[in-house]
């Protein structure tokens, strides 16, 4: 039989990842669900006023991002190491870049994607105006898979260890901040009514580096869990 | 090759890198202790009180060397933890996670002493200044790598895993320190700073260099004692027959 190309693997992977997480509707709601509620915990925390609200919601909607990627770093890898396909996966002679980067991607689409969406919606609930939201999408949609793809890393290295999740966040957390600046700072930046143009030409440059770099890190990593 | 030439691959051994940190700590430990002595006595008693900052200023003889080696440390923990995981010598892998710890207590030490220098200075405990804000990252990072390790069981995966996730981090730290000073020029124009570089008088120079020396033999003195205790236990738990001293 001809080994399948690597492009053809990646179809393949978001194919598949795509179809368990359509048949476990649940989980991919359950973070979206928890995504809206983590935001509209905050009016309840600090009040309803009008200007504190606006001022801090890109804060709150990229913080709240963050969080529920938690919830889905912890479905990247865990599932297939515990009943062995990723050791089957691993044994296939496709490259674990290429494996790692399906299953980023897929998660990508199916859990982000639907925050992306929700996200200016929840702006609009905090007060922001005609731009702000679709800057926020923008800023989610180029800042979401940089969160995945350092996350992988972090998921990588925790396979199969005791309290795993929590373990995963501490990793990673510190790494994200770069992204949550930019990420953030880009709505903030038309609140404020200056260009959001810097703030995401930073966070397209940061996706480029870690789709380079990030898979191949966590493909390592990968390999040292599972020897 | 020469009679001279030191073979450092027989250090890769960790039996004769334990016989080496025995030798070598009294060299660092004795001035060590004779440096922090010196340097607290003329940075404490001898240098002149500050005109501008009071005696509040003196928790800079503790604050900037610690602050500099919380950085140094990490970067000297990457590349112990790259070599130990390129070439596989496990002795630079313990280097790395006995370089965590005192990284991350001298990490610590400088959040504390500044802010303790801050609260007569600034009056605020805590500013969100893009080098304070840096700082409690790095913490962040340390303590991460410090967890990693210690939740993993087996000594060589946690080896790995742990040079993985420092490369990442010393990768990352430059980002992490640019965005944040992005962040904080964003956020909140300048913080309350002493105007300029003023140069400092060598009655306070010289306690701070005396302390920066100290701080450095301290680390390397701690982190061997600290090597060879982690060569003991693991040594004793992979091979009972291996002999030390």
């Amino acid at each position: 039989m001809k080994p399948m190309s690597s492009a053809a693997t990646l179809r393949w992977l978001v194919w598949r990842e795509g179809t368990l997480a359509w048949r476990r509707r649940s989980d991919v709601l359950g973070t979206l669900f928890f995504f809206v509620m983590v935001v509209s915990l905050f009016p309840l925390s600090v009040g309803p006023e009008r200007p504190l609200l606006r001022s801090i919601a890109p804060g709150v909607v990229w913080v709240a991002a963050l969080l529920a990627s938690m919830l889905s770093l912890n479905r990247l890898f865990a599932e297939d190491h515990a009943d062995g396909t990723l050791e089957q996966m691993l044994l296939t002679p496709h490259p674990i870049y290429v494996i790692v980067l399906g299953k980023a991607i897929a998660q990508w689409l199916v859990s982000a994607v639907p925050l992306i969406l929700m996200a200016p919606l929840l702006g609009v609930q905090f007060g922001l105006s005609v731009d702000a939201p679709f800057v926020l999408m923008a800023s989610l949609t180029l800042g979401t898979p940089v969160v995945l793809l350092i996350g992988s890393i972090g998921a990588a290295l925790t396979l199969g260890l005791r309290g795993a999740g929590t373990l995963t966040s501490l990793l990673v957390m510190p790494l994200y901040i770069p992204t949550l600046i930019f990420g953030a700072g880009s709505a903030q930046a038309v609140l404020v009514g200056s260009s959001p143009a810097a703030n995401l030409r930073l966070l397209t440059a940061m996706l480029i580096l870690t789709a380079i770099f990030a898979p191949w890190a966590a493909a390592a990593a990968l390999r040292i869990s599972l020897e | 090759m020469t009679s001279q030439t030191i073979h450092w691959y027989r250090y890769a051994s960790p039996g004769n890198l334990y016989q080496l940190a025995g030798q070598l700590i009294p060299w660092f430990a004795v001035p060590a202790s004779a440096l922090f002595v010196v340097g607290l006595y003329l940075g404490l008693f001898v240098a002149p009180t500050d005109f501008q900052q009071g005696d509040a200023y003196r928790v800079l003889f503790v604050h900037v060397p610690a602050a500099w080696m919380g950085m140094v440390l990490y970067v000297v923990l990457a590349f112990y933890a790259a070599v130990g995981w390129v070439f596989n010598a496990r002795g630079s892998s313990m280097m790395a996670s006995s370089l965590a710890i005192t990284g991350a207590m001298f990490t610590f030490l400088a959040l504390v002493t500044g802010a303790l220098w801050g609260r007569p200075t600034w009056g605020t405990w805590w500013i969100w200044d893009a080098r304070t804000t840096s700082t409690l990252i790095l913490l962040f990072l340390y303590l991460g790598f410090i967890s990693l390790q210690s939740a993993i069981d087996d000594p060589r995966r946690a080896d790995r895993a742990g040079a993985v996730l420092a490369l990442v981090g010393v990768v990352n730290v430059p980002i992490i320190y640019f965005s944040v000073q992005w962040w904080n020029t964003l956020h909140q124009g300048a913080t309350i700073r002493i105007a300029g570089e003023t140069s400092m008088a060598g009655s306070m120079l010289v306690p701070l260099l005396i302390m920066i020396a100290a701080c450095w033999l301290y680390s390397v003195a701690v982190v061997l004692a600290r090597l060879r205790c982690l060569i003991r236990e693991r040594e004793s738990l992979m091979t009972r027959s291996v002999v030390i001293e």
